[in-house]
């Protein structure tokens, strides 16, 4: 080996190590002071591995309500990514595979919704929920969750959809699908993985949104986990473990999704990007 | 008779023209309404509030562009402006090379890349809010990983969060971590797709590693590193969660950012009317940064064109 070669191996080993440190750290900070009884955090806030390993700050989570933000979170996460997903499927379809004089300004007026500040709608949003009666329950986050997830959906959908040969849906037109049969039946079945992307992208988000909540929620039974996890910090702030306890456990679920499906949030979040 | 044929026809056709742009409405209503109910409406509703003197629940007193002339004048206005133009600088000039360097790393002849893909990559997928109170206590003053490791070297603990300088550098130390890997996946996306054949070719001419970098690397990331400029300026506009949760009320407005004097002015003082002034700025900022760059950069993509 030569010596340069030495020197960029070593140095590029030295990076990465550093660089682990740095995003890692934090992390093994939080788990492990989860698994630490208050006078164990006391006594010794940084060893790795605590005496005790308790699960106590995890029991004690839960009864302090953390699972109402769970549910919660769930609910409305599964709600909205689904609408979201057929909701923007069905748009791609025609904006990918027809030719309309509105095609490409539609197209656009969509795409631009990425760039908005969500502040930008946030007073209107509050009053709207308001004058309808939706205020201070989880359907109020429904419509915006729905409304700002759909711009970067249609733009992965429509992608895959127009890499959708031709003759596929030639071949169904003759056998005399209308649209509709040609959507469910051809282009549905052939954009799974865009599907998965998309479920997959929104799912992170909308799991972790906050403004919207703290503007639409008030209700302690109807917090998400975000700013349930802020409430908790107000009201618990001494106990260092069992705050880290409910923040590894907010994380859990999108960290397990992202092991088990990494190439797919990784294909949502370039989508957006890369090619645009 | 051939008349008739053809009136038939036509007629024909235009039923056909007819249902289709039934069949195209049919799948675009959906979408449509929901981004006309809670986007496109409310943009419009925010610029018409901020014409207004409003508390969010009495009358509206129409003042016309008082709001704005009062919002110019505002010192706080300004602070908040420039703290987010620190995130902007921060965003395209620390988060992006550091996306970028994560991406080099990963992408080279080292052992163990698999587990530190994942590792670099899970800050991005924690929530603002965990990472924020997960780093209020890395930054405490007296139990605090980072004072302590800083006592280590005989420096002082610093109190991160207490003075208004200080904190502002605390959160976008911050905010590094929690994006810096949402550019490492661009970067890694595009580094991959750069042709082999190039650095091989570069070799046999004798370049070496930096050369390489300048001369390959560089200028087959421009696409990427445009588009997460836009990303960091835009996603900056944006940015509230990490700001709200560790500094929410404390540093008072000398901390302020525009997404965090925005929501202050109208949830906690009321003043709807104000408050939507300010997020319409934010719109025009957002959507005038965006066009600047999409604008500068068509233009350099014509001259190396021309070239």
């Amino acid at each position: 080996m030569r010596p340069g070669n030495l020197i960029q191996k070593t140095s590029l080993y030295i990076f990465a190590a550093m660089l682990l440190v740095f995003s890692g750290y934090p992390f093994l900070y939080m788990v492990s002071t989860s698994f630490k009884t208050m006078g164990e955090f006391f006594d010794n806030p940084f060893s790795i591995i605590s005496g005790s390993l308790t699960l106590d700050q995890f029991a004690s989570v839960f009864e302090m309500g953390l699972h109402t933000y769970f549910i919660n979170s769930i609910i409305i996460t599964v709600a909205s990514v689904a609408i979201v997903v057929f909701v923007s499927a069905l748009a791609s379809y025609p904006l990918s595979r027809m030719k309309f004089r509105l095609n490409r300004p539609l197209f656009v007026l969509f795409l631009v919704g990425m760039m908005i500040p969500v502040h930008a709608s946030l007073i209107p949003i509050f009053m709207m929920s308001n004058e309808l009666g939706f205020y201070d329950t989880l359907f109020a986050l429904l419509g915006p969750y729905v409304a700002f997830a759909l711009p970067i959906s249609i733009f992965i959908m429509t992608q895959f959809m127009s890499d959708i040969p031709v003759e596929l849906e030639e071949a169904a037109k003759m056998d005399g699908a209308g649209h509709w049969k040609i959507f469910s039946k051809v282009i549905l079945p052939n954009i799974k993985p865009a599907i998965s992307t998309v479920v997959i992208y929104n799912f992170v988000h909308i799991w972790n949104e906050f403004v919207f909540a703290l503007v639409l929620i008030q209700d302690k039974g109807n917090m998400t986990l975000p700013i349930g996890l802020q409430k908790f910090y107000g009201e618990f702030s001494v106990n260092v473990p069992g705050i880290m306890a409910a923040l590894t456990l907010s994380s859990v679920p999108v960290i397990l999704i992202f092991i088990l499906a990494q190439e797919k949030v990784v294909k949502g979040l370039t989508s957006g990007s890369v090619k645009g | 008779m051939a008349i008739n044929n053809d009136m038939i026809l036509l007629e024909e056709q235009k039923k056909r023209t007819r249902n289709k742009s039934l069949t195209i409405l049919l799948f675009l209503l959906p979408s449509l309404l929901v981004y006309l109910a809670f986007i496109l409406y409310p943009i419009l509703a925010t610029f018409n509030y901020s014409l207004y003197d409003w508390n969010g629940m009495g009358d509206k007193v129409f003042i016309g562009l008082e709001n704005f002339t009062t919002l110019l004048s505002d010192s706080t206005f300004w602070t908040a402006l420039k703290n987010n133009l620190y995130l902007v600088l921060v965003s395209v000039f620390v988060q992006v090379p550091f996306g970028l360097i994560m991406a080099i790393v990963l992408l080279s002849k080292i052992r163990g890349k698999k587990v530190l893909n994942v590792i670099y990559f899970l800050p991005y997928l924690m929530s603002s809010v965990a990472i924020g109170l997960l780093w209020v206590f890395m930054y405490d003053p007296v139990k605090g990983p980072i004072n302590q490791f800083l006592n280590i070297f005989g420096i002082e603990s610093v109190h991160w969060l207490a003075s208004s300088n200080m904190a502002i550098i605390a959160v976008l130390i911050v905010l590094v971590w929690q994006f810096a890997p949402f550019y490492m996946i661009l970067f890694k996306a595009s580094l991959v797709g750069i042709p082999e054949e190039q650095y091989e070719a570069a070799e046999i001419d004798g370049a070496n590693g930096i050369q390489q970098f300048f001369y390959i690397t560089l200028p087959s990331l421009m696409p990427t590193i445009v588009s997460s400029s836009i990303l960091a300026v835009v996603g900056s506009l944006k940015t509230f969660d990490m700001f709200f949760i560790m500094l929410g009320g404390g540093s008072g407005s000398a901390t302020e950012i525009l997404g965090t004097y925005m929501y202050r002015q109208s949830f906690i003082n009321f003043n709807m009317g104000y408050g939507s002034t300010i997020a319409s700025m934010m719109f025009i900022l957002a959507l005038l940064s965006t066009v600047i760059i999409l604008f500068t950069d068509n233009n350099r993509q014509k001259r190396s064109g021309l070239k």
